[in-house]
């Protein structure tokens, strides 16, 4: 038995090695098939890693309360043109008091304009408490971050900044201890953080936020100095914001209880928040459900990244069923002589199919190779992209810059299964149509 | 006296495209026995092929009875048909249709492979392809591919090939009508050579100085065998 396969096999090595360009092209078409296979989902595996890395940094038991901006804009109040929407300071302390929330975090952030020894960067200023590093996973780089103590009262004007803005307006020398110019008021820097990549922000949407242009002030701070109220210059007129608090982050008891956590906090939020009927002035984003949905688009991408590959395994499968059709009608002569020579239906077929199938499995085998560089490959086109084309990189989104492919067992070796099965599909018909031959017209066969 | 192949009132009829019936044979009757040399002679179209294709178990007849060493092969199926031309029937062809890939050697083993129930080659095996090349003045030649020899030298390749399984038959389908005079003389005293050591062997040819080696010539016109004898044209 063993021995016949090998003998098999040999022969359709041999008949193969006959027509080397030949054998190689129809072999091209799987090999680029399991290839892309193994590719494609390991980019998609990567993309949904890194998602779903994104959604876990902001912590899995946490939700996400934001003040948003409603679009009926109300021309109300004295101000005029001044729009009072978001969480407020009594919405926190409602938070605060359901059983199920371990810990709430407020937040408030505003666009503001930092300024130290002539240098000036556009920074986000967050008014923060102690809790925020914790919860943002902030590291520091130098100092302390915003404690208690600092709110006290009066509260104290101190910073902690991001790492570009240390670059930007601290290049050289220790920024601890400097102060930086916010508005009219002057911040003594405590501490920095460290660089960070670009994580989901907080809030429903995937994209990065940078954390390193953030300038990190007491809560009780910004609401001394700066106030509740932001005016902002919008073509002309004066717009105004009437905001108590931007953000309130929210970590349930447990993960079991982050829904109902959830579902308490919006009827909560509703009964105060009538104002603005047809849009609410706040959002609710449980990270849980994020995590969900990522796994559910990582199935769709899944499930499109092997039709695709599918697709092309198919197109590899007709090259070579026509190559073996070709090949057929080439060999009818040597098919009447194995004929005439004894060989039954069944050896012919045996000896055509084995031909397919190791056609598409020396292609699939190849393939499987190829696909397996895929991490090497792409670390290499970075480091070449990094090189010599450093702009398009920074240019380009962190999400794909940071790109690492994850090859997935199951997709090497589903995608080698399929090949070979694709070699024996499609082999089959080439190799029946050689036994059905009639040997005496094979023989005659010019 | 023992007979190698025996065919009864042999009838072959074709249905071409719509209704059209051809009769290629309309019943040939002979008997063949142990050590014979018969020439099948006769005109395109007079059946000579059909009748050879049908001793060589390549197809099945209409009616009649076939039976070759003792084997009633009219009726078989198609892998039988193949057990039959493979273990009872040596074939040598005008084209020798040797396999182009394979040596010498590996054409001479080709009838080895198909065996029933396919027993990989022994060295016992090998040795007596070795032998039989050897015998047909091949030994220097095993490791050749069929486009590295003659016309004579293929020729040989397909006699050596169609002994390897000992046949009960041997049928040659116009075995000089590739070669010239002197090679085609060559072949023609190893035919002869092959009857003498008590071969049975069935030759189709239409030239009778080809035909005049064999023992007996039959002339085939019209689907039957129409007389014994040479017989000019």
């Amino acid at each position: 038995m063993i021995f016949e396969i090998w003998r098999t096999l040999r022969l359709g090595l041999k008949s193969l090695f006959l027509h080397k360009l030949r054998s190689a092209l129809a072999m091209l078409g799987i090999l680029i098939g399991v290839t892309a296979v193994i590719w494609l989902v390991a980019l998609g595996e990567g993309v949904s890693y890194q998602a779903q890395e994104q959604i876990k940094e902001l912590g899995a038991t946490n939700i996400i309360i934001k003040s948003v901006k409603p679009t009926q804009t109300r021309s109300s109040g004295s101000g005029g043109l001044v729009v009072d929407y978001g969480l407020t300071r009594n919405d926190f302390d409602r938070i605060l008091a359901i059983p199920t929330v371990e810990r709430a975090v407020p937040m408030r952030t505003i666009r503001r304009q930092a300024r130290s020894q002539g240098r000036t960067v556009d920074v986000e200023l967050l008014g923060v408490t102690q809790e925020y590093m914790e919860i943002n996973r902030l590291s520091l780089d130098r100092g302390r971050f915003i404690e208690d103590r600092d709110s006290a009262i009066p509260p104290d004007n101190v910073a902690v900044i991001g790492s570009e803005v240390v670059e930007k307006l601290f290049p050289v020398g220790n920024p601890i201890g400097q102060t930086i110019l916010i508005d009219e008021d002057f911040y003594v820097v405590i501490g920095t953080t460290k660089n960070r990549q670009a994580s989901a922000s907080i809030g429903g949407s995937l994209e990065g936020r940078n954390y390193n242009l953030d300038v990190y002030i007491p809560l009780a701070t910004l609401r001394a100095r700066i106030g509740d109220q932001v005016m902002t210059s919008n073509v002309g007129s004066l717009e105004g914001e009437l905001v108590q608090l931007s953000q309130i982050t929210v970590t349930a008891k447990d993960f079991k209880s982050v829904e109902e956590t959830a579902e308490i906090i919006e009827i909560l939020l509703a009964k105060y928040h009538t104002k603005y009927k047809k849009t609410p002035d706040y959002s609710i984003t449980v990270p849980k459900e994020l995590l969900k949905q990522a796994e559910v688009v990582r199935m769709m991408f899944n499930i499109l990244l092997v039709l695709i590959a599918g697709i092309s395994l198919v197109v590899g499968g007709i090259g070579i069923m026509n190559i073996m059709l070709a090949t057929v009608t080439e060999r009818t002569r040597e098919i009447g002589i194995r004929r005439a020579l004894g060989a039954r239906r069944k050896d012919i077929v045996i000896q055509f199919l084995a031909e397919t199938v190791l056609l598409s499995a020396i292609g699939g085998l190849l393939g499987v190779g190829l696909g397996l560089l895929c991490g090497p490959a792409i670390t290499s086109v970075k480091w070449l992209m990094n090189e010599y084309w450093p702009d398009v990189i920074v240019a380009l989104p962190r999400n794909i810059a940071n790109l690492e492919p994850i090859i997935a067992n199951w997709s090497v070796i589903a995608a080698f299964l399929i090949s070979v099965c694709v070699g024996v599909l499609f082999g089959v018909y080439p190799a029946v149509r050689a036994a059905r031959m009639d040997p005496i017209e094979a023989l005659r066969h010019e | 006296m023992r007979l190698a192949a025996l065919v009864e009132n042999l009838q072959k009829h074709y249905r071409l495209g719509g209704d059209v019936l051809v009769r290629a044979l309309r019943g040939v009757s002979a008997e063949f026995p142990e050590g014979d040399y018969v020439a099948l002679m006769g005109t395109s179209g007079s059946g000579k092929s059909t009748f050879l294709n049908l001793l060589g178990a390549l197809d099945r007849p209409t009616s009649g009875r076939y039976v070759l060493a003792g084997h009633d092969v009219s009726q078989l199926s198609d892998d039988h048909l193949s057990d039959i031309r493979n273990q009872l029937i040596g074939f040598i062809f005008q084209s020798y249709n040797l396999i182009a890939q394979y040596t010498v050697l590996e054409n001479i083993q080709v009838p080895l492979q198909y065996r029933p129930g396919h027993p990989p080659l022994s060295s016992r095996d090998v040795n007596h392809c070795i032998d039989l090349a050897s015998s047909l003045g091949l030994g220097d030649r095993l490791d050749h591919r069929p486009s590295q020899l003659s016309g004579g030298q293929q020729q040989r390749v397909a006699i050596a090939r169609a002994l390897i399984n000992d046949p009960a038959i041997i049928l040659a389908d116009e075995p000089t009508g590739n070669l010239d005079s002197a090679t085609g003389a060559e072949i023609m005293q190893i035919m002869r050579d092959l009857n003498e050591e008590g071969r049975t062997i069935i030759m189709v040819t239409h030239e009778p100085e080809i035909a005049q080696h064999a023992r007996r010539q039959f002339y085939m016109k019209d689907g039957v065998i129409a007389g014994e004898g040479i017989f000019p044209g």
